[in-house]
C-alpha cells in the first residue's frame, strides 16, 4: 500500500513538474497571466504530492512494512521509533525523497511569495525550478527506488547503520543541510530567468537577497551540526575530518558567501555584474557537484550511499548546469558591462573584491584536494587520498587573510577612502591587537598565537566600534537611551547590524577552532579497575564497567573519574559507553564530553571508550580539547545574525547610485 | 585579457560593421568559456566506472585464516583443517541481511552442481542468533552447512565488513577470491571452476 501511494504520487508530480515547466514557458512567451497561474498552482500541487510520498515513507517505516526494501534495510522492529523516523533519510533513497520535499517546498514557496507582485523573471524562474524538480524527481522514480518491494517480506528488518542511530543530532543535521543546499535553486533560478529573458539588469539580484541569505544561514546551521555531530558521536575527538563529504557541503557556502558579498558591490556600484552572475552558477553547480560526488559513489567516505547509474545522471546534470550557466553569461556579455569602475583600492568595493579573490582561493583549494584522487586515478592509475595536512596548510593562512578583510571592510567607504580617516577608525582596532599580542607573548603563547589572536581582537573591535558609532549616532540625534537607539540602529539597517553580528560570530568561531587546534592534546590510556593513571594534568580513574540492555543494542558504560592531580577533587566523571549492534561488526563507541564553559577556562573533558576486558581494564582516549564550545557558540551567532540580516522589513526607497560622501556612509548595508 | 578581446572587436566591427562579426565574436566567447568546463566534466566522468570501495583484499592470495566452528544446522564442529585439499566456499550471512536472500538461489545452485566435485559451501552466521538463523534456513530451504561463529572471531579473522561476503579458498588452503554484496551464480561458477583448475595443475 505504501509502495503504490508514495509511487504514484511521485509520478503525479513529475507529470505536474513537467505540466508546470512548460505552462510557465508557454505563459511567458505568449504573455497570459491565466497560464502562468495555472503553474503556480502545480507548485502547490506537486509540493502537495511529494508530501504524501514522504508521508508514505514515514508510515511504512513506523508500520514495520519490511515488504519495502527500504524499510527492510534500514529500520527493524527493535529500532526506537524515533530512529525509524530518521530513517527517513539515513540512506541514499530515503534521502533522496527528503531532497524532493525541500525543494518542492522551495517551489511552492516562491510560487505563494510572488501570488500578487510577480517580476517579469518570475515566470521563468519558476520554469527552471520546475526543470529541477523534474530532474530529482525522475531520480526517486528510476535510477533509485525508495519503494522497490521484495519478492518474499522478511521478517525483521536490518535496521539503520549504528552510527546513524546513535544520536539524535541524525535528526536536525541533514534537513539543515539540504535546506541549505536546496536554497540556492532560488537565487540560481532567478539568474538563469534574467539571462534567458534579457533582463539582466539587479532585479534578479534583489529580488532573492533574502532567499540566498536564508539559504546561507540554512548550510551555515547545516554545517556547524555537522561538525558538532562529528565530535559528540564518533568519538575521534574532532570535528571535522575533511572528509569528501564534508568538504563538498562547505564549498557551496564559501562560493554561497562570495556572493552575499559581491552582490553589493553591484546593488551600490553597477560592477561585477558578470562576476555576480557566475558566483550564483558556481554556486548552485556546486551543490549539484557535492550530490554527484556523494550519491554517484565516486569518492569514497564515511558518507557511503549505494552505488548504480544515478552518477552518469547527476554528471549530465551537473554539465549541463554549467554549459548552460556560464555560456549564458557569455552569451549576454555584452549587456553586462559594468557601469563604474574600480576609483582606488582604498574602498570597500576594492575589500569585497580581495574577500570575493580570497572565499574562491579557498573554494578551490578545497575543490581540488577532494577531486585530487579522481584526478590522480585518471592519470596515474593509482589510489591516493589527501589528508588534513593538506587542507590545513593551504587554507589556514587565506583564512587569515579574510579574516582581516572582515575587520576593515565595514569600516571603509564606498569608491575612496580618505586615508587619515581610515586611520582613524583603526585606533581602536589597532590598540586591541596590540594589547592581546602583548599579553600572549608575555604569557608565553607561540608566534602562531600572538598572530592569530591579535588580528581576532583586531577584528573584533573594529566590529563593534562599528556597532558602537552606528548606535551613538541615533542615540546623539534622537537623545534616546541606548536600548532604544540599538532598537533605532538595528531598525534602520537590519542588513548592516545582522552583517556585523555574523562577523562577530565568525570571529568567535575562528578563536574556538585557532584554540583548540593550538592547544588540544590527548593520549591512550589503559586502566585497571580502581587505579589512578596520570594522563594530560588529570588523574584518571576507572570505576566499572555496567551492561544496559535495550531492545536495539546492548550498552557498556565504562565509568571514568578525572581527579585534580593537586587536591585530588572529582572533576567530574565521564561515561564513555560502547555500543554493540547486532548489524554490525564492530561495537560504536559514544564519547562522554564535560563540556567547557567560561567557569571551567572552556576546556572541553572528552572521553571514548577503545576497549574493556570484562570488569578488570579499560582503555581509553582521552582528549583536553580547549575552546571548542566556542566554535558551537559562534556557529549560533552567525545564524542569529543572519536571521537579523534577512529579518522582512517594509520596504524603503531605494538608495541612488551616485558620489557619497563620507558622512553618509554610516547608513551602508553589509551582507 | 577581456580588455584585448574588446579592443579587437571593435576594431572589427569597424571595418565590417553588419552583424556577423559580432556573432562570430559572441560565439568564440561562449567556446571560450566553456571548453574548460567541458573538460571538467570529463574529468569528473572518468569516476564514473570506479568504485571506491572495491579496494583489492589483502587476503587474495595468502593462508585462510583457520577456523572451527559449531554447526548451526545440525551437531559437530567443522574445522577448516579437515577440508584441506578441497575447495572451500565461505559465505558471512545473516537472517536480517535483504541482499543475503537474493544470492540465497546463486548458492543454493552451486551447492548443487559441484557438491559432487567436493566443492563445500559453509554459510557462517553473522551476528545473528541461532533462532533466527534457523528460522531463515527453514523459509528459504538448501541443506549446504551452515555454522555459528562465537564472537564474530572468524568474521574479524576474514576482516569481514559487513554482510554479505564470500570466500572461495582454494584446495592448497589459501584465499583465491573474494567478494561483497550479494554473490552471483556467474561469480561462483568462475571462481570455482578456476579454482578447481588450480588445484589439478598441483
Amino acid at each position: 500500500m505504501p509502495a503504490l501511494v508514495g509511487t504514484l504520487s511521485l509520478a503525479l508530480a513529475l507529470a505536474l513538474a513537467v505540466y508546470g515547466a512548460t505552462a510557465a514557458i508557454v505563459g511567458a512567451r505568449t504573455g497570459r497571466p491565466r497560464v502562468v497561474e495555472s503553474a503556480r498552482t502545480a507548485a502547490y500541487s506537486l509540493f502537495a504530492l511529494v508530501v504524501v510520498a514522504n508521508l508514505a515513507m514515514l508510515a511504512a517505516l513506523l508500520g514495520n512494512d519490511f515488504s519495502l526494501r527500504y524499510v527492510a534495510s534500514n529500520s527493524s522492529r527493535a529500532t526506537p521509533t524515533f530512529f525509524k523516523m530518521l530513517a527517513l533519510w539515513s540512506a541514499d533513497e530515503g534521502s533522496l525523497l527528503l531532497w524532493n520535499l525541500v525543494l518542492g517546498g522551495y517551489l511552492a514557496a516562491v510560487a505563494f511569495r510572488f501570488r500578487r507582485r510577480r517580476p517579469e523573471t518570475f515566470p521563468w524562474a519558476l520554469a527552471v525550478m520546475f526543470a529541477i524538480s523534474a530532474f530529482y524527481l525522475v531520480l526517486v522514480l528510476g535510477p533509485t527506488t525508495p519503494f522497490a518491494t521484495l519478492a518474499t517480506t522478511p521478517l525483521d528488518g536490518r535496521g539503520p547503520l549504528p552510527l546513524l542511530q546513535n544520536h539524535p543530532l541524525m535528526a536536525a543535521h541533514p534537513p539543515f543541510l539540504y535546506l541549505g543546499f536546496i536554497g540556492f535553486t532560488v537565487p540560481f533560478a532567478f539568474a538563469i530567468a534574467a539571462l534567458i529573458t534579457g533582463r539582466v539588469s539587479d532585479a534578479w539580484m534583489r529580488i532573492t537577497r533574502r532567499w540566498t541569505i536564508t539559504a546561507w544561514i540554512f548550510l551555515t546551521i547545516g554545517l556547524v551540526l555537522g561538525a558538532l555531530w562529528s565530535y559528540s558521536v564518533l568519538g575521534w575527538g574532532g570535528y571535522w575530518a575533511w572528509d569528501p563529504v564534508e568538504n563538498v557541503a562547505l564549498l557551496p557556502w564559501l562560493m554561497g558567501t562570495a556572493f552575499l558579498h559581491s552582490v553589493m558591490v553591484q546593488e551600490r556600484r553597477g560592477m561585477l555584474k558578470v562576476w555576480n552572475l557566475s558566483l550564483i552558477v558556481g554556486t548552485f553547480a556546486l551543490t549539484v557537484l557535492g550530490t554527484f560526488l556523494t550519491r554517484g559513489s565516486i569518492l569514497a567516505s564515511v558518507h557511503a550511499f549505494a552505488e548504480s547509474i544515478v552518477g552518469p545522471l547527476y554528471l549530465a546534470f551537473l554539465t549541463l548546469v554549467l554549459l548552460g550557466g556560464f555560456g549564458m553569461i557569455a552569451w549576454r556579455r555584452e549587456s553586462l558591462r559594468a557601469e563604474a569602475t574600480f576609483d582606488t583600492p582604498l574602498s570597500r568595493e576594492s575589500v569585497f573584491l580581495g574577500n570575493n579573490v580570497l572565499l574562491l582561493v579557498l573554494t578551490f583549494t578545497v575543490l581540488v584536494g577532494t577531486i585530487y584522487p579522481l584526478l590522480a586515478e585518471a592519470v596515474t592509475g593509482g589510489k591516493v587520498s589527501v589528508g588534513s595536512p593538506f587542507f590545513n596548510r593551504n587554507t589556514a593562512p587565506v583564512a587569515l587573510l579574510l579574516l582581516f578583510l572582515m575587520g576593515i571592510g565595514p569600516l571603509l567607504p564606498w569608491r575612496a577612502a580618505s586615508p587619515s580617516a581610515v586611520l582613524r577608525r583603526l585606533q581602536v582596532p589597532m590598540w586591541a591587537a596590540a594589547v592581546t599580542a602583548a599579553l600572549l607573548a608575555l604569557t608565553g603563547a607561540g608566534v602562531v598565537a600572538v598572530i592569530v589572536f591579535g588580528l581576532a581582537a583586531f577584528v573584533a573591535a573594529a566590529t563593534v566600534a562599528e556597532m558602537v558609532r552606528g548606535v551613538q549616532a541615533q542615540r546623539r540625534a534622537r537623545g534616546i537611551s541606548v536600548g532604544a537607539a540599538i532598537g533605532a540602529a538595528v531598525a534602520r539597517n537590519h542588513r548592516l547590524y545582522g552583517g556585523l553580528v555574523v562577523h562577530l560570530g565568525m570571529i568567535v568561531a575562528v578563536v574556538g577552532v585557532s584554540w583548540a587546534a593550538l592547544a588540544d592534546r590527548s593520549s591512550e590510556v589503559t586502566i585497571a579497575r580502581s587505579e589512578i593513571v596520570h594522563a594530560e594534568g588529570y588523574d584518571l580513574r576507572y570505576d566499572g564497567l555496567t551492561t544496559r540492555e535495550e531492545p536495539q543494542r546492548r550498552v557498556l558504560v565504562a565509568e571514568l573519574t578525572v581527579l585534580d592531580p593537586e587536591t585530588g577533587d572529582e572533576v567530574v566523571r565521564l561515561k564513555p559507553s560502547l555500543n554493540l549492534y547486532p548489524s554490525a561488526s564492530e561495537p560504536i563507541g559514544t564519547p562522554s564530553i564535560r563540556t567547557g564553559t567560561p567557569f571551567n577556562g572552556m576546556v572541553d573533558l572528552y572521553a571514548s571508550l577503545v576497549t574493556v576486558e570484562n570488569d578488570t581494564r579499560a582503555s581509553f582516549r582521552f582528549f583536553v580539547n580547549p575552546g571548542i564550545g566556542l566554535l558551537w557558540l559562534g556557529g549560533a551567532v552567525m545564524a542569529f545574525g543572519g536571521i537579523v540580516a534577512a529579518w522582512p522589513t517594509r520596504p524603503r526607497a531605494a538608495s541612488p547610485r551616485g558620489p557619497e560622501p563620507m558622512a553618509e556612509r554610516r547608513e551602508e548595508v553589509t551582507v | 585579457m577581456s580588455a584585448g578581446v574588446d579592443e579587437t572587436d571593435e576594431v572589427r566591427e569597424a571595418v565590417e560593421p553588419d552583424g556577423r562579426a559580432r556573432s562570430r565574436h559572441r560565439w568564440r566567447t561562449v567556446a571560450f568559456v566553456l571548453a574548460p568546463l567541458v573538460l571538467f566534466a570529463l574529468l569528473l566522468a572518468t569516476g564514473l566506472g570506479r568504485d571506491p570501495r572495491e579496494l583489492p583484499s589483502e587476503l587474495i592470495g595468502q593462508p585462510a585464516p583457520t577456523f572451527s566452528v559449531p554447526r548451526l544446522d545440525a551437531g559437530g564442529t567443522i574445522d577448516l583443517g579437515d577440508l584441506h585439499g578441497q575447495v572451500v566456499v565461505v559465505n558471512f550471512w545473516a537472517s536480517w541481511c535483504v541482499p543475503c536472500r537474493e544470492e540465497h538461489d546463486a548458492l543454493a545452485a552451486a551447492w548443487d552442481r559441484y557438491r559432487e566435485r567436493g566443492v563445500v559451501v559453509l554459510g557462517v552466521s553473522f551476528e545473528d542468533t541461532r533462532e533466527a538463523a534457523l528460522e531463515f534456513r527453514d523459509e528459504l530451504k538448501g541443506d549446504w552447512p551452515l555454522a555459528d561463529d562465537p564472537g564474530s572471531r572468524t568474521a574479524i579473522a576474514y576482516g569481514v565488513f559487513g554482510v554479505p561476503e564470500t570466500f572461495v579458498i582454494a584446495p592448497d588452503g589459501t584465499i583465491a577470491a573474494k567478494t561483497t554484496g550479494a554473490v552471483t551464480y556467474e561469480w561462483l561458477t568462475d571462481e570455482i571452476e578456476g579454482a578447481l583448475r588450480a588445484g589439478n595443475v598441483e
